[in-house]
């Protein structure tokens, strides 16, 4: 099951602003089980330390993909913003995978997969022992859906205030958390019902 | 909330809309809350999932009805299809396609897509380890007693019939994902595929091992067509956990494929960081393999240490756990050598693939890199023996010295990938001796010291490597030392050797700092009684000729200044050697003055700060004080083992200084106390 899903800033290795990783987008499918503590945790100190995990996921993410793109040569990130109709280039985005020691920052151990594309970074946080093969070609997936129904990386465009719209994909795609196995036609069928719910 | 759900499933049709959105919150709140559903809860979705998974329509649904003007369709949809484009020609799966999909072909998406969850948290737990015996007892019976075919299958309780169904399931999964599929995303799902349904076999055999035999025979040809090259080879990881857990039972020679896993797919693809990452996990998953009977496969640590060479930040932390588990006494001292040596296996490995007959389409190495000289000495024949060296898959029982490669792989030093496994060995080496200290023996501990002084001097010249290593070297020397006391006097040749060598003064002043501690703390009789008189004199006058000269060193523009820590342990260790052999006494407190004249005087004012000149000074007034009551110098400088009390000597820093201060007073208020 996908305990997380995050999207959020890539800046190019060795950049000189030095400004800070910020999590775009985030939904957190799974619950921590806390059945030792007796005390009943306000709704609002959950909500912070669920963003703080995301966000120390958000800089691992970012740490780990800026290392596999100065190890493997890539020129630095092009961060000039793509015309909306040139096609991403999903083939060639650097992904990988790392482990969450448990307590670091969830409570369980957990692994984490992650897509580097140009600017952003997207990421599902899994439980220890996932199909990988599955839960990277989700990923790949909904990038692929999300950048070009959401055409984030344009200019001008504030992912901040289509929240909804990602929820719209996620619904879909991955509900709930939960991995599908779909084949092409599904993908496709289910595209469709969301363009005709969500017009570009 | 699971109540709501199931009550919702309960009532409405079994072909509603909205039933598909139900099953991945029941699936979460099974995951997350095994224990809520009752068992004719469980049971009604049991029976619902079986239909689901193997009755699912193989005719393709119906477009949606495009309005009021659509002209009706006269003909009836196709039949499913498989990703080959052949029609399908048994039950719906996740791999059948169509142009539109029914309800019910929907929901076999979703129940496959949860069954696995399902069959773990839906069943009471097995009774694990303390029925092992019996368990494999059972499943040897079970097994010559089965024939291939199933039971009446339709008269089973919910939940075995669930389990038949699944397997028939994965069973047509492995089948369809031999085809070659039309589409990439196929093809992609495909191994996704093959790798869930090796999982939910594993899973079924765990929960009833009667399905052993029918998924032995499907997964041995499955294993025939992955080893052969065709396939995803990801599938290979969860084909081996299969057989590691149920290998046994079923007398399966497993041999073949850990032998695959374990010395050709490292060498292979050890730059796909997916895989290495799954490779990696599954070792850490089952450690227990390389103490049990398959412990031949930590031989094959350098092939493993392959994977870290070439992704060594999201695989550090992976190996600091996964390394004790390597570890062994017989090949210890190829694995020291071979994790000094990992950055260079980084430089090696790229220009491996560099000179690969049929590379890839997209470059894996360092496209930003040009190092035409090293790849032209990759190629040469005279360095083929010690390239083949570096890249073996498995431990050879031999010790080369790469001292030639470094020289020639010295342009991609500085590169980003061997940069970063630079930074990963330091950590590395501290678990390797906390772990090699465990089953070290004598000889061995004294291998490992003398191992450790001839390579601080023979490492690929990464920027930063050679300080950070020297640092772990050299406490990791004295922490043999400690363990090994009469290491000392044993190597004692050795050691001599190495603090007469001058030329190593500037780059391994770590590395020297311990090795004149260690003498200073452990050449003695308390040590080791073998210890002469003439081994303690041989050694002060080595040491002596190493002060003067480090004294009398000026710095220039290539030899960097030698750290006051030098000058002091030299001083602190000739006179604790003193104080052993008193007719060293006159000797070296001549040599303390000449020091403390020396360290006060202009010429030195230039070469060391303020601060060091006065602790040199310090420092020898304060040896030579306590030499002036040489039974204290050597009460305080050679304690007896009883008197050796952590709290007293466990910080070295603190505790002779202050020792030395205390008498350094004690004797001057005695001088103040003389009269005239």
């Amino acid at each position: 099951m996908v305990h997380a899903f995050l999207i959020h800033t890539l800046r190019a290795p060795l950049a000189q602003d030095t400004g800070l990783c910020r999590v775009l987008y985030s939904c957190v499918f799974g619950a921590e089980k806390s059945p030792d503590d007796p005390r009943a945790h306000g709704a609002e100190r959950d909500r912070l330390l669920r963003k703080e995990q995301i966000l120390a996921v958000a800089r691992q993410v970012e740490s780990m993909c800026q290392l596999q793109q100065q190890a493997s040569g890539r020129p630095p990130m092009d961060l000039q913003p793509q015309s909306s109709d040139e096609p991403v280039p999903l083939q060639e985005a650097s992904c990988g995978a790392f482990r969450l020691a448990a307590g670091d920052p969830f409570r369980e151990a957990r692994t984490v997969v992650w897509l580097g594309v140009l600017s952003l970074g997207f990421a599902l946080v899994l439980d220890a022992h996932e199909n990988l093969l599955l839960a990277e070609s989700t990923l790949r997936l909904l990038a692929r859906l999300l950048l070009d129904h959401l055409r984030l990386l344009a200019l001008g465009a504030s992912l901040l205030l289509r929240a909804d719209r990602i929820e719209g994909i996620l619904t879909r795609f991955l509900p709930h958390g939960q991995l599908l196995f779909l084949n092409d036609q599904f993908v496709q069928a289910l595209e469709k019902e969301f363009s005709a719910a969500w017009p570009r | 909330m699971g109540q709501h759900v199931l009550k919702a499933l309960e009532s409405r049709q079994p072909e509603g809309p909205s039933v598909r959105h139900l099953l991945p919150i029941l699936s979460k709140v099974v995951s997350l809350a095994p224990g809520t559903l009752r068992e004719d809860q469980t049971n009604l979705l049991s029976k619902r999932l079986v239909d689901w998974l193997r009755y699912a329509s193989i005719q393709q649904g119906l477009p949606h009805t495009g309005g009021f003007f659509s002209t009706p369709r006269a003909r009836q949809p196709g039949p499913i299809t498989e990703v080959d484009g052949a029609v399908a020609t048994d039950f719906f799966t996740v791999l059948s396609t169509g142009q539109h999909f029914t309800e019910d072909q929907w929901l076999n998406v979703q129940a496959f897509s949860m069954l696995r969850a399902w069959l773990l948290h839906s069943s009471p737990e097995d009774p694990s380890a303390p029925d092992a015996d019996d368990k494999s007892e059972m499943e040897g019976s079970t097994l010559s007693v089965l024939s291939a075919t199933s039971t009446a299958s339709r008269l089973l309780p919910p939940r075995e019939r669930l389990r038949e169904v699944a397997f028939e399931y994965c069973q047509r999964l492995i089948e369809q994902s031999n085809r070659r599929a039309l589409r990439k995303g196929d093809s992609d799902l495909q191994k996704a595929c093959l790798v869930e349904a090796i999982l939910v076999l594993d899973v079924l055999c765990r929960q009833d091992p009667s399905f052993l035999y029918r998924t032995l025979s499907c997964l041995k040809a499955l294993h025939g067509r992955l080893s052969g090259g065709l396939g995803c080879v990801r599938a290979l990881l969860p084909l081996a956990q299969f057989f590691l857990d149920h290998g046994e039972a079923a007398a399966v020679d497993s041999e073949a494929i850990y032998q695959h896993l374990f010395t050709r797919v490292p060498s292979e693809l050890f730059h796909s960081p997916m895989l290495a990452f799954e490779f990696i996990q599954f070792c850490r998953d089952n450690l227990h393999l390389f103490s049990g009977n398959l412990s031949v496969f930590k031989l094959n640590f350098p092939n493993l240490f392959k994977f870290l060479a070439w992704n060594s930040p999201p695989l550090t932390s992976e190996f600091v756990l996964l390394l004790p588990a390597l570890v062994d006494a017989g090949t210890a001292l190829e694995m020291l050598h071979a994790l000094l040596d990992l950055p260079c296996l980084t430089a090696a490995l790229d220009l491996q693939l560099r000179s690969l007959p049929a590379p890839s389409e997209r470059p894996l190495w360092d496209t930003s890199l040009r190092t035409p000289s090293c790849l032209e000495a990759f190629r040469d024949p005279r360095f083929q023996g010690l390239f083949q060296h570096l890249l073996r898959t498995k431990a050879s029982g031999t010790m080369e010295r790469l001292t030639p490669l470094h020289r020639l792989l010295q342009p991609m030093a500085s590169c980003a990938r061997v940069a970063q496994c630079a930074e990963a060995v330091p950590t590395l080496l501290q678990v390797f001796f906390s772990a090699v200290t465990q089953v070290a023996d004598g000889v061995l501990t004294n291998h490992l010291a003398l191992l450790l002084l001839e390579r601080s001097d023979a490492l690929y010249q990464v920027p930063l490597y050679e300080a950070h290593v020297h640092r772990v070297l050299s406490s990791q020397f004295l922490a043999l030392c400690k363990l090994k006391p009469s290491l000392v006097v044993e190597l004692a040749k050795d050691l001599l050797e190495f603090v007469g060598s001058v030329s190593g003064i500037h780059s391994r002043a770590s590395m020297l700092t311990s090795v004149v501690w260690a003498v200073g703390e452990y050449l003695s009789v308390t040590c080791d009684r073998r210890c002469t008189v003439e081994q303690i004199n041989k050694f002060f006058e080595a040491l002596e000729a190493l002060l003067f000269e480090v004294a009398q060193s000026r710095p220039s523009a290539t030899l960097p200044k030698c750290p006051p820590q030098v000058i002091t342990v030299l001083m602190t260790t000739l006179t604790k050697l003193a104080s052993r052999s008193q007719d060293l006494i006159p000797r070296v407190s001549l040599l303390l003055s000449k020091m403390r004249t020396l360290a006060q005087s202009p010429a030195t004012g230039s070469v060391h700060s303020e601060e060091d000149s006065e602790a040199i000074c310090t420092r020898a007034t304060e040896l030579l004080n306590l030499l002036k009551m040489p039974s204290v110098a050597q009460f305080v400088l050679t304690p007896s083992v009883e008197v050796c009390e952590p709290r007293y000597h466990r910080d070295t820093n603190t505790a002779l200084p202050l020792a030395l201060r205390t008498v350094s007073r004690l004797v001057e208020k005695e001088a103040s106390l003389l009269p005239g």
